[in-house]
């Protein structure tokens, strides 16, 4: 009797593992292998498919490759202007639409939310022809008598950055305030009732109340957000190809300018890849260090 | 006086709805109106909808392009819901020790960058080209493989485990059904919102997805719609029309989801969170 409810107790435990086993395959075969692979090739030089190990010879290259220093700046760059603007947004937003005597709430919502639905492609063609040389913006800002000329929204180093940000904003604010939405429904609204009988005012209310409820949420959309920036590629692709020069090269757009678009170079490649895993880990973690070090 | 009080808030909120709404109703107007009426500014609907559609049927092969989509889209949802709930519910229903030990493993890919695979992954099948020319470079296998399975899913299907009630399991033990049967017969019918939710989101970054098309398919007949868009985007002389139809045209799915299932599509963003 003993004997077989151990190999009943060792079939069940079996069977678990099968349940998990085709996912745990995939997820080693096209993730974990292929890190490794670039960790290898991040090692050797060459041209397309003849690869010899080089020792450190990428690595080295990387310390002064100007172009990577570029690329790392402007996603830099979006990441601190553009992650805290939209996240602000956000939770300025929901707060708004969480109030329970606001009207047409619904509409507001459904409609800052709408932007989530188009493809990252196809947003990025309406925005480069919203804000071409003789895009709608330009004209109606002519028009409005706001602007003598046109602003170079793509062609000019400085505003092609502007135009990304303002183009991310639009596509990404509506997608974390649900977050925010849905974190603010579940906060027990007798908290600010008491709040208000002890005489606290509405920023007040907000900023001890609302806002250290938020810090997970604020914590998850940064987060998200952090890795999504050094991750971007296809409005960079699709609304300026990383110009004018390289003013708005992001790292995944030089990655694959060195694999795909040049002769290819996936060594080297996979060396300024690594660079982003190491940036994200590095900067993920911050985040969490930093939340979790006032609680 | 109330109402007054609220007036900047309701200001406020209206100009956010009105720029997120915006791009929409241009490209959808856009998409009525000749190139040239595009450029010029006109903001009223125009009568060219037709002949911007017959257009890209015709020189710009958008209905191959958007039956590739489609292909790519059903085949990667049915496989990723497939295998992630299995995996999800295997991790919650059968948990121990050293299951859990994987799964914190796996959540780890969810920090790897697409941009750090994207390389050897093309490697890899361009090396399987030669050997198995049906999922090498340029098929829909090459596309679908490296993308459904997400620790994301995974983990979205596990949460939502935690919720199904395991008396039912027992009463499927006791009615004689294999665990395997447990699952398709008992687990899944009773988790249909769940289901629904991952099958949306799925679908939609399925359909949206632009980088590894980009690098895996590459001969304009197998093109995705992201990439034939993309590709019309970037030409010297655009037609604004015919352009800005593509972009409704593809919108349209991802739109016509989010409106019919609004509730399971942020059920399913939420639910991954908490």
């Amino acid at each position: 009797m003993r004997a077989v409810n151990h190999t009943m107790r060792n079939r069940a435990k079996l069977t678990g593992w099968l349940f998990i086993a085709a996912a745990v395959l995939m997820i080693c075969l096209f993730y974990f292998y292929p890190m490794i692979q670039a960790l290898l090739l991040s090692f050797k030089t060459g041209a397309g498919a003849n690869l010899h190990f080089d020792g450190l010879t990428n690595y080295k290259r990387l310390l002064s490759d100007k172009t990577f220093f570029t690329a790392v700046k402007n996603t830099f760059l979006f990441l601190i202007v553009q992650v805290p603007i939209m996240i602000v947004f956000a939770m300025m937003i929901s707060v708004l639409l969480n109030d329970s005597k606001l009207r047409f709430k619904g509409f507001f919502r459904t409609a800052i939310f709408l932007p989530c639905v188009t493809s990252l492609v196809a947003y990025s063609v309406v925005f480069k022809y919203l804000f071409g040389n003789d895009g709608l913006i330009n004209l109606a800002l002519m028009n409005m008598h706001i602007l003598s000329e046109p602003i170079q929204w793509i062609s000019d180093p400085f505003w092609a950055k502007v135009t990304i940000i303002i183009a991310i904003t639009w596509r990404w604010t509506g997608y974390n305030m649900i977050f925010f939405l849905s974190s603010l429904q579940n906060i027990d609204s007798s908290i600010y009732e008491a709040a208000k009988i002890d005489g606290a005012s509405g920023p007040r209310q907000f900023f001890s109340i609302t806002v250290p409820l938020l810090k997970p949420i604020i914590l998850f959309t940064s987060i998200t957000s952090t890795i999504g920036t050094l991750q971007l590629f296809d409005e960079i692709m699709n609304i300026t190809k990383g110009g004018p020069g390289n003013a708005t090269l992001s790292i995944s757009q030089y990655i694959y300018n060195l694999s795909f678009k040049y002769t290819p170079d996936f060594g080297y490649a996979a060396t300024v890849s690594y660079s982003i895993v190491v940036m994200i880990i590095i900067l993920s973690f911050l985040q969490i260090k930093l939340a979790g070090d006032d609680k | 006086m109330r109402s007054l009080r609220r007036a900047p808030i309701y200001i406020f909120l209206s100009i956010v709805a009105f720029v997120s709404i915006f791009p929409f109703l241009w490209m959808i107007i856009s998409a009525t109106n000749l190139s040239v009426d595009v450029t010029q500014g006109r903001m009223l609907p125009g009568t060219a909808l037709f002949d911007n559609i017959r257009k890209l049927t015709e020189s710009i092969n958008l209905v191959p392009a958007l039956w590739n989509t489609l292909k790519i889209a059903l085949t990667t949802t049915v496989l990723a819901l497939l295998v992630a709930s299995l995996a999800g519910y295997g991790f919650e229903i059968y948990r121990s020790k050293a299951k859990d030990m994987v799964f914190n493993l796996l959540l780890l890919s969810m920090m790897i960058p697409f941009a750090a695979l994207m390389v050897p992954l093309y490697q890899m099948f361009s090396k399987l080209s030669a050997a198995a020319p049906l999922i090498g470079v340029n098929t829909v296998a090459a596309v679908v493989l490296p993308t459904f399975t997400t620790a994301f899913l995974i983990f979205f299907f596990r949460q939502s485990s935690k919720m199904f009630p395991r008396e039912l399991l027992e009463a499927g033990r006791i009615d004689g059904l294999s665990e395997l049967g447990l699952f398709f017969k008992i687990y899944m019918p009773t988790m249909k919102t769940t289901y629904s939710a991952a099958a949306i989101i799925t679908f939609m970054s399925s359909w949206n997805n632009y980088l590894w098309p980009l690098i895996v398919l590459q001969t304009p007949e197998k093109r995705t719609i992201p990439l034939l868009i993309s590709n019309l985007g970037s030409s010297y002389s655009p037609d604004f029309g015919v352009i800005m139809a593509a972009v409704v045209i593809s919108t349209l799915p991802t739109a016509l989801v989010f409106f019919l299932m609004q509730k399971q599509f942020v059920a399913g963003m939420v639910g991954s969170v908490k």
